[in-house]
């Protein structure tokens, strides 16, 4: 038997290299002498803006991270220590394995003596003899490192065939036999040098690299093949179309005979099947040295491929392929423009619409699904592949329905007949579904024409009146309606007239008799005669058939691979919530890898979900929330399903929910799976395996295991927290001068009906849009990630587009409300002066009730609690508050609609997205007008809006459900005093989110000593004052503050 | 008998606490002091490893107790002897002795037992513990690339460690209670070198500590990428220590049996410390949770960390007697 060897590397967590395992990605950005930009930064000591390099290429996807100091003016062994420290600091980075990349040993050897990981030195070679190498790879071995080879001898570099294996094998054999180094850690780098240079003697590089590797891989056993890929296409610098298309035909070649890790630029990397044909017959002439003129007519089409651009020659190209290969490149690139024609095309080639669906859309959804999967797709390049896939689906739908239509028509003429009684119910859930519609015209034609027998009987069992068993009359089951049934225990009771005793209805009888028993139905037949003549003992029959069936278990939902269909994702938004954005973003990646989706919205209250979720009979139910109270709201739907007895899992996600919650809240209640998902890149393979046949059940148990540890993890957490009393937390209170108190322009309120959105522009900050996209960074920086960079860009361009069209096309329309109000605090309320406000006092609460930190601190640090920044009654002297409401949704449903209706979820998303920036961005902005203006505190104040970012201003702008004052419910008071609803239309639902949802609502503090600060855990006794100043019980209290009881 | 032998038999014990054993003799200043010492002038109660320099009396009692427990291997009292360690009590100068008497006391003690039962023959593991020192993070919260130890300190503090438990007799050595990863591998390189020096071989017993309920070391790696990182020279034994009862250890016990080429040991802390400091998992107790996972054919050797005695360790021997020791894997 052949002996296997993995090489297992290990930053924090493990990186096992299998022959099963992808090409291996290695980060290239934080080496000094392939980036400028990292130079500089180490050049200068910015090791924070290095860490970042790190941190975005591992975020990004690289699987290692290689690290390179070797600069002249550097002392490059001290800076390899100091970085590799500092990422050990960064648990996000370090979770990786690194790559000590240096030409000195001395600098290796630096970084092999800070690294606790399994890291790779890159690289030692027999450049200077065996005694060296030897010497070093010893070392290296007792560092626990896996080692890249240089296919480098005493000769000089390797730069033919026969001299990458001469050396290859020689350098494997000193170190398997002499040095015993593992040989699954050894990884060669047999020198990927530049072709299509002109010169004779660089024609065969690539062909003799891969004819390297794959002897390599043949011939070494368990060694590893790596390389630097952009060399390869050095002589094409500046001509990006030809250099991504070689290194993409490089890379497919040199994986296929076995290299399987690699320093790649995944920015400049062409997907290999979309490189133009004509290109990628020339690049491979050249990189495979084909023809004799291969570099002549490479550099010939570069020149034309330079010209036209390369977006033009690739357009140009993939039209001319097969319908299936049109269909999968656009949805893999995500275009819409061909797609109605390309989808009739290939239905008229086709068989059946469905074939279309199942057929190539299906394939190329595929490929996108894997392609995410992998990491080389990004989220908004998926989203859009969705656009196209609903595009065609939908263009198909009406031949979808013709087809049904006649499908139904063909098997109607071989109904059973069945006389004919009416009643409210026609047996929707136990009907057979295509049928369906049809049927129930039977069911209701029969109704006008009951028989004298079926009226009789139907008088005794109608209303519970037998024993107290429901009968229902004429009801569907699959393809058949009954005479009467009983559902609770399958029994069908059928009367049969003189007709039925025809021989060839007599089989007909039969036929449907054994499938309604094959289905578990009881059948029991009486001919009219017997109603007439001796009902009681046709009663006695029927009851004493009644009572030897065991009643049908509560309703068990079949999954829906039993359907034949789809597996069925229903999602919603919990009761009381508004926010979607992210559930959609699940639910079109989730429609990417072929789940049917159900998204019943936003608000949803429980007895809808569930009474959806068993009318579509779905196999998962996804529940989204941002707010807090949601978080109760999901318990409750757990429980009901508990209740119900459902068995389908249920999956948790959104801003506030955490597996924590999850596992401790709503884990307990319920006997299915409870998952938590964080993303929804997480929520696909999740759910493949909830659903699973052969790994569902173990699936299953494990969440179960998984989730009872981390409740135990919790319960056993280390109380971190004591906490002092409320008296002496007031006690040490931040104390305020009330000397300079600054009077509003004006009190009471003030509208803005419809503020220019384009004011509102260069306010918005893009680093939480592109988080909502799932792409992580920083804007602007967010563009030069080599890996998400160019996507970020394209979003970042799309939102702009969209953006020029709201703003001068006025699709969305900006209000909002603020009000200042003489007011004083009392202990931690803060009272405003009602005679100020515009409601009228009667029945208004004019009380802010704020919450004060406990936990304990050291000594002579405050406790903060928001109304410390308004002056105390006590001091006489008259303060003021602020608050505001301001919303940029006012008409964004009709704009939603029609992007749904056009099967548009990538402009949905956006168009909500964007709202939500200009919302944050329009709080800001008004904010500014607040303090320069209408408040006037800070006249003179002149930040930028990076400045702004970092609330680098006076006063502060805290939101009611957020940090400084979790409690949500506060918002009703603000929204009273602000009389929002009225005002700009903005709404508060019953568990206190605000709708339109791009909305944002606060209050304005504006001394000069007033922070931002998180309240953190608060103790019971505050709790139990609180509910007395609030008015209501301490459970109320307790349920809307649950995240920030310090308590159990 | 070589001990690799044994192990493919039977399931191994391991001794239990040096430390809560001595906590028993309410030991005072002067018990701390040998004669050399008498002037020296820094306080050295509660350096344990002392002891065996002034009362060898009490570390032979405790380490024939384990064995009479039905111990096959005792730890050297050695947790704290390297020179970073004992930098605390001035004592770097008496490292090497420490950990040379040390391993003769235990290595006396096992000769006698197995005289006595010469079909169970007693080993002397050479405990090499952690230092007080961590080389991959740092102390300094405002300044992370600081690091308090280097690679080098470690390396030459490990090797007159290691050379000193060999040289007093210790039949293998056990680098334990890792919580940096980064200080365990300068240990091993250090081990390394030193049978480099002596041209001979030792077996080498490794054991991490997972410090909390996340399933990490305290240095953030997970169990596996520990094992990775430790897994470059043939060792006997890679498992896990203290920090964790056993029930808790045993989700990071399966990792480790399903991923390691090598033996794997678990010497678990007799449940978690309650409120006063104390563990208080019964023997019996202790040794019901023990025989969950060598009923599941996890483990090769076992025993006990902080508060475990020898009616925990003589517990634990009855039921590793009762099941077939871990399966290695083919490869």
């Amino acid at each position: 038997m052949k002996k296997e060897y993995t090489l297992k590397l290990s930053g924090l967590e493990p990186l096992i290299v299998t022959p099963e395992s992808n090409f291996i990605n290695v980060g290239e950005r934080t080496n000094v002498t392939g980036s400028a930009k990292f130079l500089k930064l180490i050049k200068e000591g910015d090791y924070d803006g290095a860490l970042s390099v790190a941190r975005d290429q591992v975020e990004g996807g690289a699987q290692i991270i290689d690290v390179n100091m070797d600069e002249g003016m550097l002392d490059g062994a001290e800076a390899m220590t100091k970085f590799l420290n500092l990422i050990a600091s960064e648990p996000d980075i370090s979770r990786v394995p690194v790559m000590i990349d240096s030409s000195k040993w001395h600098i290796i050897e630096a970084g092999l003596k800070v690294v606790q990981g399994k890291c790779v030195v890159n690289s030692i070679s027999l450049k200077a003899g065996e005694e060296e190498f030897i010497q070093q790879a010893k070392l290296i071995k007792r560092y626990g490192a896996a080692v890249i080879i240089m296919a480098f001898d005493e000769v000089g570099q390797a730069d033919s065939y026969e001299r990458r294996i001469e050396i290859c094998e020689r350098a494997y054999r000193i170190l398997v036999e002499k040095v015993k180094f593992y040989p699954g850690d050894i990884i060669f780098d047999p020198n990927i040098f530049p072709v299509g240079t002109g010169m004779e003697e660089h024609r065969k590089n690539a062909l003799d690299f891969f004819r390297a590797t794959k002897w390599i891989r043949t011939n070494l056993p368990g060694a590893h093949v790596s390389g630097g890929v952009s060399n390869v296409s050095f002589s094409f610098r500046g001509n990006n179309a030809v250099r991504e298309a070689m290194h993409s035909a490089f890379l497919y070649h040199a994986i296929k005979e076995g290299m399987d890790m690699g320093i790649v630029n995944p920015a400049m990397l062409e997907v290999y099947d979309d490189i133009p044909k004509e290109l990628l017959e020339r690049v491979e002439d050249v990189l495979l040295d084909r023809r004799e003129d291969a570099t002549e007519r490479l550099l010939e089409f570069a020149e034309t491929v330079k010209q036209k651009g390369k977006v033009e020659v690739v357009n140009e190209e993939w039209r001319n392929g097969t319908v299936e290969s049109r269909l999968s490149h656009a949805l893999v690139k995500g275009i819409v423009d061909f797609i109605d024609a390309d989808t009739e095309e290939a239905r008229q080639k086709l068989a059946k619409p469905l074939d279309v669906i199942e057929g190539p859309l299906m394939a190329g959804m595929n490929v996108v699904g894997d392609l995410f999967g992998a990491g080389k797709m990004f989220l908004p390049q998926v989203v859009k592949s969705a656009r196209v896939m609903k595009k065609a689906v939908a263009y198909l739908m009406p031949f979808m329905d013709e087809e049904k239509r006649k499908q139904a028509e063909a098997l109607s003429k071989s109904l059973p007949k069945g006389e004919t009684l009416g009643e409210e119910e026609f047996g929707y859930e136990t009907a057979d579904t295509a049928l369906y519609p049809l049927l129930k015209e039977f069911v209701l034609q029969n109704r006008n024409n009951p028989t004298d027998a079926e009226d009789i009987l139907w008088n005794i069992l109608k209303g519970k009146k037998l024993d107290g068993y429901k009968f229902r009359r004429q009801h569907i089951i699959g393809r058949y309606i009954a005479d009467f049934v009983c559902l609770k225990k399958k029994l069908v009771i059928e009367l049969d007239g003189k007709i039925h005793q025809l021989p060839d209805n007599i089989e007909s009888d039969k036929q449907r008799t054994e499938w309604l028993e094959s289905m578990g139905y009881k059948v029991i037949r009486f001919v009219n005669e017997r109603i007439f003549a001796d009902i009681d003992n046709v009663l006695i029959e029927i009851l004493t058939c009644l009572k030897s069936l065991n009643d049908v278990e509560s309703k068990v939902l079949p999954s829906g691979e039993d359907l034949g269909g789809a597996c069925k994702i229903l999602m919603a938004t919990v009761k009381g919530d508004v926010h979607d954005i992210g559930k959609n973003i699940v639910g079109v990646v989730m429609a990417c890898n072929n789940f049917e989706i159900i998204d019943m919205g936003v608000m949803v209250p429980t007895d809808k979900i569930l009474a959806k979720a068993i009318e579509e009979k779905v196999d998962v139910i996804g529940l989204s929330g941002l707010i807090t109270p949601s978080l109760d709201e999901m318990v409750g739907v757990a429980k009901e399903m508990e209740r119900l007895g459902m068995k389908i899992p249920l999956l948790i996600g959104g801003a506030t929910t955490s597996r924590v919650h999850t596992a401790v809240k709503i884990d307990p209640h319920y006997s299915g799976s409870v998952v938590h998902v964080i993303d929804a890149s997480k929520s696909v393979p999740v759910v493949q395996s909830l659903i699973s046949k052969e790994f569902g059940e173990a699936y299953h148990k494990k969440l179960k295991e998984d989730y009872s540890q981390y409740r135990e993890d919790y319960k056993n957490r280390k109380r971190d927290k004591n906490f002092v009393s409320i008296e002496k937390a007031r006690s040490t209170k931040v104390s305020v001068d009330v000397d300079n108190i600054v009077k509003p322009t004006f009190t009471g309120t003030k509208v803005f009906e419809d503020y220019p959105l384009e004011d509102l522009r260069n306010y918005i900050d893009w680093t939480p849009f592109f988080a909502t996209w799932e792409l992580a960074g920083r804007y602007p920086k967010i563009f030069d990630d080599a890996i998400i960079g160019s996507e970020a860009k394209k979003l970042f361009d799309d939102a702009n587009k969209m953006l020029d069209e709201v703003i001068s096309k006025k699709l969305l329309t900006a209000k909002a409300v603020i009000g200042f109000w003489e007011a004083n605090s009392i202990s931690d309320d803060v009272v405003i002066n009602s005679s100020e406000t515009n409601v009228s006092s009667s029945g208004v609460e004019n009380t802010f009730h704020f919450l004060r930190q406990q936990s304990e601190k050291a000594d002579g640090q405050h406790y903060n609690c928001l109304a410390d920044f308004v002056a105390p009654k006590e001091t006489g002297k008259t303060d003021y508050m602020g608050g505001f409401a301001v919303t940029a949704g006012i008409g964004i449903e009709p704009l939603v609609e029609a992007y749904e209706k056009d099967h548009d979820d990538y402009h949905s998303i956006m168009i909500k997205a964007i709202a939500d920036r200009l919302a944050e961005a329009f709080a800001e902005r008004m904010h500014e007008l607040v303090r320069k203006e209408y408040w006037g505190y800070a006249s003179s104040e002149n930040l930028s809006s990076e400045d702004l970012i970092k609330e680098e201003y006076q006063g502060i702008r805290p939101a009611p459900g957020y940090p400084a004052c979790p409690d949500h419910t506060e918002k009703r008071t603000l929204f009273n005093l602000l009389d929002a609803e009225n005002r700009i239309g903005l709404h508060l639902t019953e568990n206190f989110a605000m709708y339109p949802a791009a909305a944002v609502s606060g209050f304005y503090f504006a001394h000069p000593k007033s922070k931002y600060f998180g309240l953190g855990k608060i103790a019971k006794d505050q709790v139990e004052e609180y509910a007395i100043r609030k008015g209501e019980s301490v459970e109320w209290v307790e349920k809307w503050l649950a995240p920030n009881l310090g308590y159990d | 008998m070589n001990i690799t032998d044994i192990l493919k038999e039977r399931i191994l014990v391991l001794d239990g606490a040096m430390g809560t054993m001595i906590q028993r003799h309410k030991l005072e200043e002067e018990d701390f002091r040998t004669e050399a010492l008498k002037n020296h002038p820094h306080p050295l109660k509660g350096n344990n490893d002392l002891l065996s320099l002034s009362r060898p009396d009490i570390i032979k009692d405790i380490h024939a107790q384990y064995y009479a427990a039905g111990a096959d291997i005792a730890e050297t009292n050695t947790f704290s002897g390297t020179t970073i360690a004992q930098a605390d009590y001035h004592l770097e100068h008496l490292v090497y002795e420490l950990n040379f008497q040390s391993a003769k006391i235990a290595r006396e003690v096992a000769d006698e037992f197995t005289t006595r039962e010469p079909n169970k023959p007693r080993f002397v593991a050479g405990s090499m513990g952690p230092t007080n020192r961590t080389a991959s993070l740092s102390p300094d919260v405002n300044d992370p690339g600081y690091r308090a130890v280097t690679y080098d300190q470690l390396v030459t503090a490990y090797k007159e460690q290691a050379r000193a438990l060999i040289d007093g007799g210790a039949d293998l050595l056990l680098v334990e209670t890792i919580f940096d990863t980064l200080n365990a591998k300068a240990a091993l390189f250090a081990i390394e070198e030193v049978f480099d020096e002596i041209g001979k071989l030792y077996p080498v017993m490794v054991s991490g500590t997972i410090t909390d309920a996340s399933g990490r070391t305290l240095s953030g790696q997970t169990t596996e990428a520990f094992l990775i990182s430790v897994s470059h020279i043939p060792l006997l034994s890679v498992g896990l220590n203290c920090a964790l009862g056993a029930s808790a250890l045993r989700p990071y016990l399966q990792v480790l049996s399903h991923n390691s080429n090598f033996m794997v040991s678990a010497h678990p802390n007799a449940g978690l410390p309650n409120e006063m400091g104390a563990y208080d998992e019964s023997p019996a107790y202790m040794a019901q949770q023990i025989e969950e996972f060598l009923k599941e054919g996890l483990i090769n050797i076992i025993g006990g960390c902080c508060g475990t005695t020898p009616p925990h360790i003589k517990a634990i021997a009855e039921v590793a007697a009762k099941y077939k020791p871990r399966k290695m894997q083919a490869n």
